[in-house]
């Protein structure tokens, strides 16, 4: 009661001042009325009797001055007037202003744009209900030496069935698909579901239905769900299309519902969703190729969840026969546990350790940028000190006086954040169109009200950093000599000096700090550029993908000289050098792995040697530029006779035989059905899993096999082609190409249209992504670091003017006064460089996981960019020396 | 600005004035007249520290004010003790004299 009465009182007399002062001035004008007539009554004169009071009393302002002081009210008046006081001194002086304001602009933008990124990736929860209970249930294998493996569709029978932890599971996997029936074929992306998977992430329909048990169960109707971009741009949006049919790879699926706008799942866009029919009855161990979502039961942890899937997976082995084939022994060999782990880990990947860094890095780049600032406030205060003088000697409390510097330090940080706000913004449009293959979560990213709130605190912490210099220089010492030196002190005082060269020292060692992890990352970006990944001019090597699903062609065969019949057709265009197929792309991470065995050696039980497999058609190593080492290459008469062959890589002909030639002849097989396979061929390695990750070893298999994996003859049906081109990567060549294409057959639709440059590029993004934005950070910390120094120099050479003007009056050469300026320089940036060599020392082991080919304390870098760094501060130093060799000894003594 | 002669006054002179007005509605004058009086001359409240004192007892509701002629018939602002301000006054009488005791108990200790 009584402290809203007042809180009312002092807000009365902030807003309502007249009136409340009107008010005042009348009661203290009452009571000295009364007292006067009291004293006139006694016999005195009016005039008298006033006089009498104002020596008793003192004026009457002062009297209100008191009553004023008394309520809380009169902080925030204080605070106002240092306000404003603030605001005249920063426009008076726009110049400083302005440079100081870009300056943490710069620093303060940066920061507010690698937060945003860093708050839409890492923390911002996943945009679902719940998140905080989402899990991807995956596996390990310790016995094949794989840490991280998906989930598989016996393993989630079970789940579904008997966990204790799990409210419900769901399988998905990314697929896709042809669109035929309509205009022009199309290759769609989709995703594979099973019924749980909506459900748990909480997505409704906006129009019709999600998936049903029914829909999801083996021999029910097909169904599909759209997305709602494809419904709106494939079919206008057309509410009446639910419950009409599309077709979908051959097959005439019933759309039942449509996606909500916003629906994201699985890392990428998607057409359609389609549930996958799982056949309980038909299903075998093994088959670990599927990702898998589940929602945690209320208050269940990771740990409990992980120790419900250990116990389950014995479940697991018991219930599902093994496939035809394999050896139970090798499933216990494989000892294959759990590994759930929250969906946001999932999502993320890799990309916090770059991410972390980043925010590090651009955080340096801040402080250097309060560094800056505290030097140009340092040597504005310089001018100002008559100034604070004159109020600490008219009463001003030291505690006033500093909380008014820092006042105005906030003022300025707080125009440099409405300034970074800006440039943030527009940096970030700039980081999310330049950066879109390596980062996840990368429409999430935006400037939001915790990237503001992020802003201001550090606008706040950084005019506390540049404040505080300030304010404990002037605020504490003695204040008085000021007012007797004459307009300017005769030299500088060893103090201040001091201060300012510690700033730059820092900024120096900031910088190099900064340029030294730039440095690591160019050098490993050549690194990686330098290791031959196995194929020549990628950018030249355009790809493509078609599909020929088994509704469409039955016969394997037929299947092979269809996409034969293509490859040929696209030979004959213009500018096509050389053309062939695979089942997938390097580098795409879509590598298929398997068991290789050998026939001369004999195995343990259950022993599992897994290499990677591609399929591959006549002229894959030609095409790509892959050398072949050892014997040929695999012939269309290979294909079509299915001629038991294969072709290896060195890595694994060296691993089996020590040496490619003697690998030729040599018999293997991947099951112990199936025939043996002659190896007539050792090629190159090739990068698969990226330049930066060791080469895999791998067989080449042709596209059509029989016995391979069981009796059936297996032929590739979503085959990847590969043509060297000069005009790859052009709208013009698909053009050609995709009339070449549809020339055969038109209801092929083409997808995944890339250059081999473009998966080869993608395979070094973070590092790309990381190099440039370091490198960024790096060119701002060197161009502020050298902003500081020059200024520095400048300021000090500006100062010394009187003395630099008695040395030549003395003798000096202009060489001797150059040489004294330019050591100044080289001093500061020398012992900047020194103790920045030892800051990045320490703190460059951070960028390890980021690094190949080379140490975080590699030499050469340290050694460039430390003598980089020396270069470019003689270069700023030597200005102001130029300048201090034209000082007029006449014009410098008549200065003072 | 406040010396420190009010600085020692300045916790009593809240009491003072709520024991003025406990006797009757008064105005400013009325109030710093009423403590000379009483105190015969010792104490004699300057005006700034007494509307200062009036600004707080008001803001905590100890006292309420209404503006009524005076016997002069001029108009001024009349203060009323409330009845919370009569328990303070209570309360701070009582302390007082604790405390006046206590200190004489010290002060007359050979």
């Amino acid at each position: 009661m009584s402290l809203l009465r007042n809180i009312a009182g002092g807000l009365r007399s902030l807003f309502r001042r007249e009136h409340v002062d009107r008010e005042l001035d009348e009661e203290i004008g009452v009571y000295l009325e009364m007292q006067a007539a009291e004293k006139m009554k006694q016999g005195m004169r009016r005039k008298e009797a006033l006089r009498a009071l104002r020596l008793e009393h003192g004026s009457v302002e002062i009297s209100k001055e008191v009553v004023r002081s008394g309520g809380w009210e009169s902080i925030v008046d204080t605070c106002w007037r240092d306000l404003r006081y603030g605001v005249r001194m920063l426009c008076k002086n726009p110049g400083f202003t302005i440079i100081a304001a870009a300056t943490l602009a710069l620093g303060i933008g940066a920061n507010t744009a690698i937060f945003s990124v860093i708050d839409g990736v890492l923390l911002e929860p996943l945009p679902y209900p719940h998140p905080e209970e989402l899990v991807a249930v995956r596996h390990t294998a310790p016995g094949l030496n794989i840490k991280d493996l998906s989930s598989a569709d016996a393993c989630y029978f079970i789940y579904r069935e008997q966990s204790r932890t799990f409210e419900e599971i769901g399988l998905y996997r990314n697929d896709s698909v042809n669109l035929t029936g309509m205009a022009e074929p199309e290759r769609l992306s989709a995703l594979d579901v099973t019924d749980g998977v909506l459900s748990i992430l909480g997505v409704r329909a906006i129009l019709g239905r999600t998936f049903t048990p029914a829909d999801d169960s083996p021999g029910s109707a097909k169904t599909v769900m759209l997305s709602f971009d494809f419904w709106g741009r494939k079919f206008g949006g057309d509410r009446s299309l639910i419950g009409k049919t599309i077709t979908v790879e051959g097959e005439l699926r019933q759309v039942i519902g449509v996606l909500p706008r916003d629906f994201q799942f699985g890392g990428r866009d998607v057409a359609m969703l389609l549930p996958f029919q799982f056949d309980r009855a038909n299903t075998f161990l093994f088959d670990f190729s599927y990702e898998s979502v589940a929602r945690l039961k209320p208050g269940v942890t990771l740990a409990q969840a992980n120790a419900d899937v250990a116990r389950m997976l014995p479940i697991v082995e018991r219930s599902f026969p093994m496939p035809i084939g394999l050896d139970p022994k090798t499933l216990e060999d494989a000892r294959i546990g759990p590994n759930v782990r929250t969906l946001k880990q999932e999502v993320v990947g890799d990309m916090d350790k770059a991410l972390w860094v980043l925010m590090g890095g651009i955080g340096l780049v801040l402080l250097i940028a309060c560094a800056n600032v505290g030097n140009l406030l340092l040597v504005r205060a310089e001018g100002r000190h008559r100034d604070l003088a004159v109020r600490a000697a008219l009463g001003a409390t030291k505690s006033r006086i500093a909380a008014g510097l820092l006042l105005e330090s906030f003022l300025l940080a707080l125009l440099g954040c409405a300034l970074g706000l800006a440039l943030a913004y527009g940096a970030l449009r700039v980081l999310v169109a330049t950066a879109p293959s390596g980062l996840p979560r990368i429409n999430e990213i935006a400037i939001n009200g915790r990237a503001v709130l992020f802003t201001l605190v550090i606008a706040l912490f950084a005019s506390l950093l540049f404040g505080c210099v300030l304010a404990f220089k002037y605020a504490a010492g003695p204040q008085l000599t000021a007012l007797r030196e004459s307009g300017r002190s005769m030299s500088e005082g060893a103090q201040r000096h001091r201060t300012r060269s510690a700033l730059v020292v820092f900024q120096v060692a900031l910088a190099l700090v900064l340029l030294v992890s730039a440095g690591l990352m160019i050098r490993t970006f050549r690194t990686l550029i330098q290791v031959n990944p196995g194929f020549v001019m990628p950018s030249e090597i355009q790809t493509f993908r078609i599909a020929i699903p088994y509704t469409q062609v039955k016969e394997p065969e037929r299947v092979g000289r269809i996409e034969e019949e293509i490859l040929h057709k696209i030979e004959a265009v213009p500018g096509v050098s050389l053309v062939s197929i695979s089942a997938d792309v390097p580098l795409d991470g879509n590598g298929t792995t398997g068991p290789v065995f050998e026939k001369d050696r004999t195995y343990s039980q259950g022993e599992l040697p897994l290499h990677r497999f591609r399929f591959v058609a006549p002229g894959f190593f030609k095409t790509l530029g892959t050398p072949l080492i050892a014997g040929r290459d695999l012939t269309w008469s290979d294909i079509y006779n299915k001629v038991p062959v294969g072709i290896v890589s060195e890595r694994l002909a060296r691993e089996f035989w020590h040496d490619p030639a003697s690998a030729l002849g040599k018999q293997i097989r991947v099951g112990p059905k199936d025939d043996w396979r002659e190896i007539v061929g050792v090629v190159g390695d090739v990068h698969d899993d990226g330049v930066d990750k060791e080469a895999p070893s791998l067989v080449y298999w042709p596209i059509l096999t029989s016995k391979f994996e069981g009796d059936n003859i297996q032929v590739i049906r979503s085959a990847a082609f590969f043509m060297r081109a000069s005009r790859a990567g052009s709208a013009s060549l698909m053009e050609d190409v995709k009339r070449a294409v549809w020339s055969v057959d038109s209801d092929l639709p083409l997808a995944d249209v890339h250059t081999l440059g473009f998966y080869y590029s993608k395979s070094m993004a973070r590092t790309s992504f990381t190099l440039t934005m370091l490198g960024v950070a790096g060119g701002m910390a060197l161009l502020l670091g050298v902003i500081g120094l020059y200024g520095a120099i400048a300021y000090s050479v500006s100062t010394r003017t009187h003395e630099i003007g008695i040395r030549v009056a003395l003798g000096a050469e202009s060489e001797d006064v150059l040489k004294m300026v330019v050591r100044e320089g080289f001093t500061l940036a020398g012992f900047g460089v020194g103790i920045g060599v030892v800051a990045a020392f320490v703190s460059t082991r951070y960028l390890t996981s980021l690094l190949y080919g080379i140490k975080p304390t590699d030499p050469l870098t340290f050694a460039t960019v430390a003598l980089l760094l020396i270069g470019v501060a003689l270069l700023a130093s030597y200005i102001p020396a130029l300048r201090a060799t034209k000082v007029d000894p006449m014009v410098a003594l008549h200065y003072e | 600005m406040p010396d420190k002669a009010t600085d020692v006054i300045q916790g009593t002179l809240d009491m003072l004035v709520l024991k003025t007005l406990a006797l009757e509605p008064m105005h400013g004058y009325g109030i710093s007249v009423r403590i000379e009086q009483m105190s015969k001359g010792v104490f004699r409240p300057n005006a700034g520290s007494l509307f200062l004192a009036i600004q707080r007892l008001d803001r905590d509701g100890l006292i309420d004010s209404e503006c009524k002629p005076t016997e002069n018939n001029r108009r001024a602002k009349y203060y009323v003790l409330t009845e919370k301000g009569r328990k303070r006054l209570n309360n701070e009488t009582r302390e007082w004299g604790r405390q006046v005791a206590a200190i004489a108990r010290i002060l007359e200790a050979s």
